[in-house]
């Protein structure tokens, strides 16, 4: 009746490996950030699933801690993409070489 | 019944998170986040954590999501047909909340009486029955220090964001962004 704790782990990991191509093959800045919330998600999922299987709200807890950390990330970023907008008048990473050497 | 309700949220997680990294449009790619997010929510519904569930619909969904809608309307705005054929995305966040609400209620009918959850039930009893409330004793006990320096977090955070973009900044179109009230 009851869902295995790995199918929860398949899930969180085929989401989380989205993210990561996602931030690998994408040139748009907004969908790399897009990309990182579903890694973030992937491990909320995680975390929560474990708290259920162990009986342990620790787990919930730091998901909480994640959303808070998600949301400082997503406002920081934001503001940079809008500064770099600002600056270059593109949002391709292709044209951001700055800190390339 | 819980197997039913694994397999529609994994898929549905699934397919939607491909989508997010698939669409080309930044504004599909948004809007299929936003669907993964509510069934995430219920996936967390399933994993008795109704807590989590409330906060990441208000927060990522209602917070995040709009944030990221804002820079994209403001940033690239293109002239497609990007305001049309809105229903099924309407029909695939209202599905999820409709199954959230039907389990939420059938749920809080049997959870006094019996608890669906048969090991160890007696030491984590408030882990069954009050999930706000459990979550709640254990962030103001055990994890009052990081729940400090996250508040530090968001304010640093918030201060970052405000002056980033605020910096050379030329006309006042896009100040509302991160001032949202009382800025002038």
């Amino acid at each position: 009746m009851t869902i295995p704790i790995s199918y929860y782990l398949i899930l969180s990991a085929i989401v989380f490996l989205t993210g990561v191509v996602g931030v690998l093959i994408r040139r748009n800045i907004i969908a790399i950030l897009l990309s990182v919330e579903l890694m973030l998600n992937a491990t909320n999922i995680n975390f929560v699933a474990f708290s259920e299987y162990l009986q342990d709200l620790g787990g919930q807890v730091f998901v909480f801690f994640a959303l808070t950390v998600a949301a400082a990330e997503v406002a920081v970023g934001l503001a940079i993409i809008i500064a770099l907008q600002r600056s270059k008048e593109t949002i391709n990473v292709e044209d951001f070489n700055l800190l390339k050497w | 019944m819980a197997q039913l309700l694994f397999g529609y949220f994994a898929g549905m997680i699934a397919v939607t998170a491909i989508l997010v990294v698939a669409l080309r449009n930044p504004v599909y790619s948004a809007l299929s986040l936003l669907v993964m997010f509510f069934h995430v929510a219920g996936l967390f519904i399933t994993l008795h954590a109704e807590f989590l569930a409330a906060v990441q619909i208000i927060v990522y969904a209602g917070a995040i999501l709009v944030l990221y809608l804002f820079v994209v309307m403001i940033l690239n705005v293109r002239q497609d047909d990007r305001y049309h054929s809105q229903w099924r995305l309407a029909g695939f966040v209202c599905i999820p909340l409709l199954i959230e609400t039907i389990m939420l209620l059938s749920a809080g009918g049997k959870s006094m009486n019996s608890g669906d959850r048969p090991r160890q039930s007696e030491p984590l009893d408030a882990l069954a029955t009050d999930n706000t409330r459990a979550i709640g004793e254990t962030l103001f006990s055990t994890y009052l220090f990081p729940f400090e320096v996250a508040s530090l977090v968001l304010l640093v955070a918030m201060i970052g964001a405000i002056v980033l973009a605020k910096r050379d900044i030329g006309g006042s179109e896009t100040k509302p962004l991160t001032q949202p009230a009382g800025a002038e």
